[in-house]
């Protein structure tokens, strides 16, 4: 027991697990993993769980675990007005995705297959306003969008969510285009292909599990993001993460409908994170990884 | 191909059609001037005008108050001691979850770097908090898990003696730094996780068929090719993680007093809850300077990692 023990901390298994070695330690392992696994879960599927509580239910010591579950939480979120909030992100979200691919795909094409001059400067350029903090921008931001009387309007969002997005964008499809083998492009244009049809017919369908990846992480980051929406928005414009805010004020009291609303606005994230993973990974990599 | 042919584009006159025209040339920047020109009006505009305001007097609570003075807002951040402790606080909280998450989700990829049974299951569990808005998960964090009364952290430590401990007012940035580290290991994890399936097995076969043992064989072998991918997170998590506003906003308002706050979120009561354009633009400027020196760093690192990976 304590030799496996000490094995498990010394020697962390750097690939699939050796056969012929002790069969105990794999185990192990595995029991291991699946409580890091549960770990990590556990405050979400508490949160999940409070949900279907009653108010009652959700404040008792210790915590209460079995119970029959109820949607009155969820009924009082949607008729507490969520639905606008929703709408709004989802807007946002969808528009400000698309944006990013109609100006980042064509960007990333310039920066790879038919490369620009200064290619490496420019994706630095591109990456560099990733590393400036947003809140420098905040003031100037909101001093113009008030002077265009553009606060509380969602295409103000849209837009910064845009720029927000854009460069990671740039970058993840800059090394899907990559991955493209040139032979393919050059065959194509031998038998006469326009540029235009071969970036139709050739490239575009081994690039759009890419295209894909990269649409998932600019809606993930737009969906959750926080700072302009607090800042810029009041009432006509606001998201859900936004709408969430009402709920640090009341916190004492509403804990089950607390965890309804915060449900309503992680769920259609997770569920598509849940569903695209692979594609996760790919895209979180930069496609780094071949 | 491309090589001689800018090559010789660089050192001759350029044709008047065909590759290394100057019409060539615009026809390859075309697709990328929209983009381009979005991002720098969106992204640098703004910095530039915050600039001017920097060197303005200007507190939107006083109208007409508006005037040219130069460099004494950046006096006046300099000497703020409250800014001192909101920089430091940056740091730690950025470089503090950065470096547990990193520790973290090097140790969850080793473990779940094997088959076994419900791997697929065990890895969809863990990347769900990098899923989660992250402000539903610092009110989660701050209501139902760390509530003193009848928060479920308690209940679990109860039996080790954690009892009624409050824990975003008793210790606000371990609070803090707690969710930011639930929040970030999934994606570390992630990344070195995809890093473990780039190494090639031939490799690690080879070095146990000289002896070595498994923790040789990460010391020596793992942790070299991982390094990249390690460099990688440390750097995009840094950028994300030193931006960190939500959580701050959620769980503790920056609280008690500044204790909690950092950069970003100082920054924004000043302007928003204090409404002094001048001064929160000069810490603007100055959290954008000292980011510029630390990214620059980084950015070295970053790109050394790419230019390899695509020679490679």
């Amino acid at each position: 027991m304590t030799a496996v023990a000490d094995k498990t901390t010394s020697a962390p298994p750097t690939s699939p697990a050796r056969p012929g070695k002790g069969r105990g330690t794999g185990a192990l392992l595995t029991v291991l993993a699946w409580i890091v696994g549960i770990g990590f879960f556990f405050p979400v599927l508490w949160m999940v769980m409070t949900a279907f509580k009653t108010e009652a239910q959700a404040y008792t010591v210790p915590p209460t675990v079995f119970f029959a579950p109820t949607l009155d939480n969820f009924a009082e979120v949607f008729s507490g007005g969520v639905g606008p909030y929703l709408l709004n992100s989802v807007f946002a979200t969808v528009v400000s995705t698309l944006l990013v691919l109609v100006l980042g795909t064509p960007a990333a094409f310039a920066l790879s297959l038919r490369p620009v001059k200064k290619t490496q400067d420019v994706l630095f350029f591109f990456i560099s306003t990733k590393m400036l903090p947003v809140v420098a921008a905040i003031v100037p931001i909101y001093v113009v969008v008030n002077y265009m009387g553009a606060l509380d309007n969602i295409w103000t969002l849209i837009v910064l969510y845009t720029a927000m997005n854009l460069p990671i964008a740039v970058w993840m499809m800059r090394s899907f285009f990559l991955e493209v083998p040139k032979e393919l492009l050059e065959a194509a244009s031998m038998d006469g292909a326009s540029l235009w049809r071969s970036l139709r017919e050739v490239v575009l369908p081994i690039i759009s599990p890419g295209m894909a990846a990269t649409a998932l992480i600019c809606m993930i980051f737009a969906w959750n993001e926080f700072f302009f929406a607090v800042n810029l928005t009041a009432s006509r414009a606001a998201t859900v993460p936004v709408y969430l805010v009402g709920f640090i004020t009341s916190e004492g009291l509403y804990f089950a409908s607390l965890c309804a609303a915060a449900t309503v606005a992680a769920l259609p994230v997770v569920i598509a994170g849940w569903i695209a993973q692979n594609k996760l990974v790919q895209g979180l990599s930069f496609g780094a990884v071949k | 191909m491309t090589a001689t042919a800018e090559r010789v584009e660089e050192t001759r006159t350029r044709p008047a059609s065909g590759p290394g025209s100057r019409k060539d040339g615009w026809i390859r920047r075309a697709p990328l001037l929209p983009a381009l020109i979005f991002t720098i009006i969106v992204t640098q505009l703004p910095f530039l005008i915050t600039i001017w305001y920097s060197l303005q007097s200007w507190n939107l609570v006083r109208p007409g108050s508006q005037r040219f003075v130069g460099l004494e807002n950046y006096g006046t951040v300099f000497t703020d001691s409250q800014f001192r402790g909101v920089a430091l606080n940056s740091v730690l909280l950025t470089l503090g979850s950065v470096a547990i998450a990193m520790i973290l989700g090097l140790a969850i990829a080793l473990l779940l770097n094997r088959a076994f049974v419900g791997r697929g299951i065990v890895r969809t569990l863990i990347i769900t908090p990098f899923l989660i808005t992250p402000v539903a998960g610092a009110l989660l964090w701050k209501t139902v898990l760390f509530d003193p009364t009848y928060g479920l952290v308690n209940f679990v430590l109860g039996p080790f003696g954690a009892g009624q401990t409050d824990w975003v007012s008793t210790f606000p940035r371990t609070a803090v730094i707690i969710a930011l580290v639930w929040q970030w290991t999934p994606f570390m994890m992630l990344l070195i996780l995809a890093g473990l399936g780039s190494q090639p097995p031939e490799v690690l076969e080879a070095a146990r068929m000289d002896g070595a043992t498994g923790f040789a064989v990460f010391r020596e072998v793992t942790l070299p090719h991982l390094r990249r991918f390690i460099e990688l997170g440390v750097v995009l998590g840094a950028i994300y993680l030193v931006n960190t506003f939500d959580t701050i906003y959620m769980m503790t308002q920056g609280g008690p007093g500044t204790a909690s706050a950092n950069l970003p979120f100082y920054i924004y009561q000043r302007a928003f809850l204090g409404f002094d354009i001048g001064e929160s633009a000069a810490m603007g400027v100055v959290t954008v300077v000292a980011t510029i020196i630390i990214a620059t760093l980084a950015l070295r690192l970053i790109f050394r990692s790419f230019s390899a990976a695509e020679e490679a």
